[in-house]
């Protein structure tokens, strides 16, 4: 039996398949974390919608950055067709390369991928504000079945690994991304500046990752900066941390050398140096050089490792 | 009136008697609720047709009818031989064309209708096609007016759409309903694919050694008939390929792979002439494979269907397919055309002119049911309007009388009532001839109207051959 060809439109729709779904899944987790902290009472809510835009790397789309209301966030981030991360744009993409690639999507990934796919659409500004939670839960639900349709129903081919790979590459740069956005609150001068622990900072940044009751699990330990940051950072047990994604963007990468003759390319090097560097680093020494350097630089070597995928495999 | 499960009288003609049984025994108010059932597995599945740019749904779903149009094996051997001699004239005829044109030679196609076509593609003269095929696909409109009276109302000779239809049409109703299918009545109709795919095989290009590689073309996922494209692609298990996939490269065709340029050997295109090679056909157009045309001259790559098939399927051409019957085939044909008066001879268009109220006019070159005269439907203003542009360009328009299409019942608001049809069989050609018993059944949904394209309300049928 040969391999089946795969056209390069095709693995080029797949990863961008899975970087929508899972952008659309973190986004929603972000807004979750800013109507958390917007509830805290002493809080400028705005300062937290700030950072939430800036998170979803769409700061630019707000008239005034500063005064960011929640009813703004709400149209920009989940509803604005027009923004290319907004919730209901990635969804809608999503979908389109979906379709656009029926043939290489089992039926029942398919069908999850089509189910609901016109409701953000239809919905207007004051029902999806009256209801945020309510949307937000569905929204990750999405992300939910349309992983598992593919878990549970791909055959184990390249398409499969094309999803796997832009589904992880969009995972650690959306975790990267949060982290820098709060990387301020993360460091460990921030106790003695802010004069207190300021836990609901430090939690705020679990709720956008969806983990605060993981992160006990793993640490059984009171919140720290320093524990949190390795959380995100270097676990290996954490689905959404950096080391996590890369370590599976790595075995991406090495099945797809598998099928293709055992050629490797630039993105197989700038993943394993990746994975081999999170593997050895510890949080003292991150911090010791600087949390945000380090954040801004492995943001960076994600999107060089995105362009370098591109060359690899003819997109 | 013919009504197809009724005939003329009251009796049940014996074709239908399994249907008239399972109507009776489900009843109209548990059919009704089936047929939304029917209609969320389309919905879910995604068999849709896309109209992008109207408003409102941007995917919308032809209406699927519950109950089946029934064929007897005896009707269906008449329709399958007839149907198989129109298709071998038809590329008979495109052979003609582009080589000797014996046939305008002979006086019986005037010239002027072929070489000043919009189909005809010049540059396709002395083009030597695989097995001498042209169209492989071959789609002819059939209308039925009596008991035994079947006559063609169109040929589609590109590439004619609504295949997967009678695939899936045939899928639900053995899912919704088994029983009806139980002791193997009906002819099965899923082999279509396999047989799409041998035929594509047969008609590898000369410089294929082994196994073709054969891909489906299609224009995207904004094409209405995107859902067709990639069911096709996914049933023979060969990509679907866009043109950009595409380039060529030393006399050949290759598509861009995740491992680098791949070999294509034969092209199933589901683009128009216009869009297949910027360098040969529009320069202006950004769609196609430049060079692909060269390729396929020079025997690199095959399309299916070749360009300039157009040719043969145009109205004005199709007047003289019973002619090209017997010229090319010596046969008398086995499917009659319906009478059609051509506005481009000054007295048939004077009869047309004098008879509107009676007759269906159309453009040559439209379709889709757009742009046409039903004349007793019509008002007044529509009929002088109608004739102003007749007068105007004659030789624009044909005119046909009002054919009085069979009926099939049908499920409607108010119960089961008869509905106009027609049908669509897709006969393939390639080294040889295969044809499924079954076919596309269009019904006019609308009580009394007898449009049945899916653009004007028309809905879907599951089509029926009988084994025995």
């Amino acid at each position: 039996m040969t391999e089946r060809l795969l056209l390069s439109r095709t693995a080029a729709d797949l990863y961008w398949l899975a970087r929508y779904v899972e952008r659309a899944d973190s986004t929603a987790r972000l807004i979750e974390m800013g109507s958390r902290m917007a509830m805290i009472p002493g809080r400028r809510s705005t300062q937290e919608w700030r950072s939430v835009a800036a998170a979803a790397g769409c700061l630019d789309r707000f008239e005034d950055p500063d005064g960011i209301t929640e009813a703004a966030i709400v149209r920009t981030l989940i509803l604005d067709n027009e923004n290319p991360s907004s919730i209901r744009a990635c969804l809608e993409r999503a979908r389109a390369n979906g379709r656009s690639v029926r043939t290489a999507l089992t039926i029942q990934l398919w069908e999850v991928l089509n189910d609901g796919w016109r409701k953000l659409e239809l919905m207007d500004p004051t029902e999806a504000l009256r209801d945020l939670s309510g949307v937000l839960d569905w929204v990750k639900l999405r992300g939910s079945a349309i992983r598992g349709a593919s878990t549970s129903t791909m055959l184990r081919d390249d398409n499969y690994v094309f999803l796997g790979l832009g589904g992880y590459v969009e995972r650690a740069d959306m975790t990267l991304r949060l982290l820098d956005v709060k990387s301020y609150v993360l460091l460990p001068e921030m106790d003695v500046v802010g004069g207190g622990r300021d836990h609901h900072q430090w939690t705020s940044v679990l709720h956008a990752t969806g983990a605060v009751r993981t992160y006990h699990h793993l640490y059984h330990a009171d919140y720290s900066p320093w524990n949190i940051a390795d959380f995100l950072i270097l676990s290996s047990k954490f689905p959404r941390s950096a080391a996590f994604s890369y370590a599976k963007i790595l075995r991406c990468l090495e099945l797809l050398s598998e099928t293709h003759n055992g050629e490797e390319h630039a993105c197989h090097r700038t993943a394993r140096d990746m994975v081999v560097r999170l593997k050895a680093l510890k949080m003292g020494e991150i911090f010791r050089d600087g949390l945000s350097e380090f954040v801004r630089g492995s943001i960076s070597t994600t999107q060089r490792l995105n362009s370098e995928i591109y060359e690899a495999y003819h997109f | 009136m013919f009504d197809e499960m009724s005939g003329s009288g009251d009796a049940i003609r014996s074709p239908y008697a399994r249907i008239a049984d399972w109507i009776d025994a489900v009843g109209v108010e548990r059919l009704q609720q089936r047929s939304a059932e029917a209609e969320a597995i389309f919905r879910r599945i995604g068999i849709t047709f896309a109209v992008y740019g109207e408003g409102g749904d941007p995917e919308r779903l032809i209406p699927f009818d519950l109950v089946p149009r029934v064929f007897s094996a005896l009707e269906w051997q008449h329709l399958d031989r007839g149907i198989r001699q129109r298709a071998r004239a038809l590329n008979a005829f495109l052979y003609d064309v582009y080589h000797r044109g014996e046939i305008m030679k002979a006086g019986i196609v005037p010239e002027h209708l072929v070489y000043r076509n919009a189909a005809f593609v010049p540059a396709m003269v002395g083009v030597e096609p695989p097995g001498r095929v042209y169209s492989h696909i071959v789609g002819i409109d059939i209308v039925r007016t009596g008991e035994s009276s079947f006559q063609v109302l169109e040929d589609n000779c590109r590439t004619p759409s609504g295949v997967s239809y009678m695939l899936e049409n045939r899928e639900i109703m053995m899912r919704m309903f088994p029983d009806l299918f139980a002791g193997g009545g009906v002819q099965p109709v899923d082999g279509y694919a396999d047989e799409l795919l041998r035929t594509l095989k047969e008609v590898a290009p000369p410089a294929c050694k082994g196994e073709p590689n054969i891909v489906v073309l299609t224009p995207g996922s904004f094409n209405s008939a995107y859902y067709e494209h990639s069911f096709l692609a996914d049933l023979m298990g060969v990509p679907l390929v866009e043109a950009g996939d595409l380039f060529v490269d030393e006399g050949r065709v290759w598509m861009r792979t995740t491992r680098g340029p791949s070999l294509v050997d034969v092209i199933y295109r589901r683009i128009d002439d216009d869009y297949i090679d910027p360098l040969a056909f529009r320069p202006e157009s950004l769609l196609g494979v430049p060079g692909l045309f060269d390729v396929y001259r020079s025997g690199g790559v095959t399309l299916c269907s070749a360009p300039g098939a157009g040719v043969a399927d145009d109205k004005a051409i199709y007047v003289f397919v019973p002619e090209m019957i017997r010229f090319y085939l010596g046969e008398t044909p086995i499917l009659e055309n319906v009478p059609t008066w051509r506005c481009a001879l000054g007295d048939e268009c004077a009869h047309v002119l004098d008879n509107l109220e009676d007759v269906v006019v159309k453009e040559v070159h439209g379709s889709g049911g757009y742009g046409m005269l039903i004349g007793p439907k019509a008002t007044a203003e529509e009929r002088t309007a109608y004739a102003e542009r007749i007068r105007k360009s004659p030789s624009e328009f044909i005119a046909q009388p009002t054919l009085d299409l069979s009926t099939v019942p049908s499920l409607g608001p108010d119960g089961v009532g008869p509905r106009h049809v027609d049908l669509r069989p897709y006969c393939l050609v390639g080294s040889q001839m295969r044809l499924v018993p079954g076919g596309l059944t269009r019904v006019a949904l609308r009580q009394g109207s007898l449009v049945v394209n899916s653009s004007q309300g028309g809905g879907v049928k599951d089509t029926w051959v009988l084994a025995s």
